[in-house]
């Protein structure tokens, strides 16, 4: 059970694939199409997702960035008229290959959605519910410190000690955002995936959310969507343009918001459409 | 043309055509409110009248006139040898005793035919009640006691003002000489009014004052546990899995198209399946509350299944993808979140199912639960009736006491219906989760 403890602390027994730097990539998408029924979403996706760097994925609506999100932890699988091609590894190995169980990769890549959408549970199980169900706590003071530590990595520590039995959903909107990612770090992901996370959030709530995402860099590997060009130019290290379901662009942050090569992403980033 | 709508005008929205329009719109939105009124005044007043005719005719059942008799225990008719054997005392015709005991209070009648319309006044009742407190307790034998024995349901009825006293009296049930009668008991006091307990704890019988609900509501009882507890398991399971599980494919298609044409088959259909399967093919006991279960819970299976499946729909899927997106297994997002959320509405549609099984007659017509049950019955297997059916054949007896009776029948059945919903909406409230 010590082992566990060591996960959440994250950084101790995390399997490494490459220097810090991230040389070699943490998640590796190669060729994705995507299909909904007859309708193409993706064209073939070539994207390298370097560890412990927050990956932003930005374009205009439509553009796939979501879809292709999903398919980074198979939640399309869900979606029965979804079809997916090419080849997406997670520390070298297919997720998409039938020895891995999509459940135990969910709990590997973690995600946070474009709503916040806490259990209608209390704030302690809500945090709990992970752990519970993969057996990472056998004993009550494993699950608080596993509750605790998750909390206070999310930055909510503060605001929900005293309030911990009371429903999660009572919480303003930034605060329930940040009950969903500290429930979704509270299973110790390798990567957290996060479609459009402030987007329901007020300007405050979204500094607080951002500050965050800086921090849980360090332990985490992260991948973004975001409609806000600011937002990606701050909390992002590599930037990726999406645009009518091919990935047009991808580079440091700084160099695509400062020299993009590609005149769409130019176009996108100063505004002209999108 | 392009001016028409990019100026601003102030004019259209003063002017009188502007106004008349405007009177217009809130007239009809007065129209529409004056008829929803109207809808629920009208439904409520039928309910109301409905109300008040079945109460009406049937809280006079609730009480009942009784004859309060002093009655000796003879040994020499009860028990001549004195030996207290079980044979002997149950074979005693204790009728007779209850008839000499009425006798003592009118000794001036003498003629055999005005003897016969005396002994008309008890019920036949009477003898059994005797016969069960001496079978219950042989010290009585002896004794002389103060009993109250079931007045003959006609006179019950003149005393209830049911029987009118002013009909000439060859068109009337009960003749002058026994009006006079029972009119020198009331004054004597041997005739009590007071809570009819029978009608709680007697089976049925051909005797309205003797007739009772407990062999229609303990099999009412028999018949929705076991509806209850295959069409729960099953309607829910086979919700969840259509809704959660299943390819969405022509197959599950055609099995949700079945579903709702279930929802709306003629309940005697299932009677008739219950009859052919149940009874002819597998040889499953008539008139037993276990097959009139399966009948129903069939019936009500379509119901619970639509209802649960639209509860499920409710459940707002990024709930779902919370719980899948921190590692559930589908199973568990289903268990531990979409179920729980979905209970309240469920409920609701088992409530639903239930209320419509508990009040059905027609398919247990059909597989024989129309029997007239004297005995309360005592497991699944047992011949039983439930109320409604019971209600049914009451319905069917001319006598003024059924009448009385019926009405009385059917509030009960409400009464057992509102405790449903009132246990429902308790559990709903219990499980409702807020947002």
């Amino acid at each position: 059970m010590t082992a566990h403890t060591q996960t959440m602390a994250g950084v101790a027994v995390r399997p490494q694939a490459g220097t810090l730097t991230g040389t070699v990539p943490k998640m590796d998408a190669r060729g994705v199409k995507v299909y909904y029924g007859a309708k193409q979403a993706l064209k073939g996706i070539d994207l390298e997702i370097p560890e412990r760097q927050v990956t932003a994925l930005i374009g205009p609506s439509g553009c796939g960035k979501s879809t292709f999100l999903r398919c980074l932890n198979r939640m399309n699988d869900t979606i029965d008229i979804a079809r997916i091609e090419g080849l997406i590894t997670l520390d070298g190995q297919d997720i998409y290959d039938r020895e891995i169980d999509p459940v135990q990769l969910r709990a590997r890549v973690g995600m946070v959605f474009q709503k916040p959408n806490p259990f209608p549970k209390s704030i302690y199980d809500n945090i709990s519910y992970g752990p519970r169900i993969h057996g990472l706590a056998s004993r009550r003071e494993e699950m608080d410190e596993i509750v605790t530590k998750s909390l206070q990595r999310a930055g909510l520590w503060n605001e929900v000690k005293d309030r911990l039995k009371e429903p999660g959903t009572g919480l303003s909107g930034g605060q329930q955002q940040r009950l969903c990612i500290a429930r979704a770090i509270a299973v110790s992901p390798e990567v957290i995936l996060m479609d459009e996370p402030c987007s329901a959030l007020d300007p405050i709530a979204t500094a607080h959310i951002e500050e965050l995402i800086d921090e849980l860099r360090e332990n985490y590997t992260i991948v973004i969507v975001t409609h806000n060009m600011q937002q990606a130019a701050r909390v992002s290290q590599r930037t990726a343009f999406f645009h009518l379901g091919e990935m047009v662009e991808v580079g440091d942050t700084e160099e695509i918001f400062t020299t993009p090569r590609d005149e769409r992403t130019q176009g996108y980033i100063t505004g002209r459409y999108g | 043309m392009t001016d028409i709508i990019s100026t601003p005008r102030a004019a259209p929205y003063q002017s009188d055509d502007f106004a008349a329009r405007l009177r217009k719109r809130y007239a009809a939105e007065r129209r529409f409110k004056l008829y929803g009124i109207a809808a629920i005044g009208i439904a409520l007043s039928m309910l109301a009248v409905l109300l008040a005719s079945i109460v009406s005719q049937g809280y006079t059942a609730f009480a009942q006139h009784d004859l309060a008799l002093e009655i000796y225990f003879d040994p020499a008719e009860i028990d001549p040898q004195g030996t207290r054997d079980e044979a002997t005392l149950s074979g005693a015709n204790y009728a007779l005793i209850a008839r000499q005991s009425l006798q003592a209070i009118f000794p001036e009648v003498e003629s055999r035919t005005d003897r016969r319309r005396l002994n008309a006044i008890v019920s036949n009742g009477a003898g059994f009640e005797l016969r069960q407190m001496v079978m219950d307790n042989p010290g009585l034998i002896g004794t002389r006691q103060t009993v109250r024995l079931p007045l003959a349901s006609d006179y019950d009825q003149l005393l209830k003002g049911n029987i009118d006293r002013d009909v000439p009296e060859a068109n009337r049930k009960v003749n002058d000489q026994q009006i006079q009668w029972i009119d020198k008991l009331v004054s004597t006091g041997n005739i009590v009014n007071g809570w009819n307990w029978r009608l709680f704890m007697n089976g049925d019988s051909r005797d309205p004052e003797l007739a009772g609900l407990k062999a229609g509501i303990v099999g009412s009882l028999l018949t929705l546990a076991v509806t209850l507890g295959l069409a729960i398991p099953i309607g829910i399971s086979a919700a969840v899995y259509l809704e959660e599980f299943a390819p969405k494919n022509k197959l599950t298609d055609l099995i949700e198209v079945n579903i709702n044409n279930l929802a709306a088959v003629p309940s005697i259909v299932f009677g008739l399946l219950g009859l052919a399967v149940f009874l002819n093919a597998f040889n499953m006991p008539r008139s037993a509350p276990v097959v009139g279960g399966i009948v129903l819970a069939l019936m009500t299976l379509p119901t619970i299944i639509i209802a649960s499946r639209a509860a499920l729909k409710a459940v707002p899927p990024s709930i779902r993808e919370a719980a899948l997106g921190v590692g559930a297994s589908p199973l568990q997002v289903v268990t531990h979140h979409v179920l729980p959320l979905a209970m309240p509405g469920i409920m609701t549609g088992i409530i639903i199912g239930m209320a419509h099984a508990l009040g059905e007659t027609a398919p247990l017509l059909m597989i024989g639960m129309i029997a007239f049950i004297v005995d309360t019955p005592s497991g699944f297997g047992d011949a039983a009736t439930v109320l409604p059916v019971q209600i049914f054949m009451w319905a069917d007896s001319p006598e003024r006491g059924f009448v009385e009776r019926t009405s009385a029948a059917i509030m009960v059945l409400l009464a057992f219906l509102i405790a449903m919903n009132a246990i429902a909406v308790v559990l709903r409230k219990r499980f409702e989760r807020r947002w």
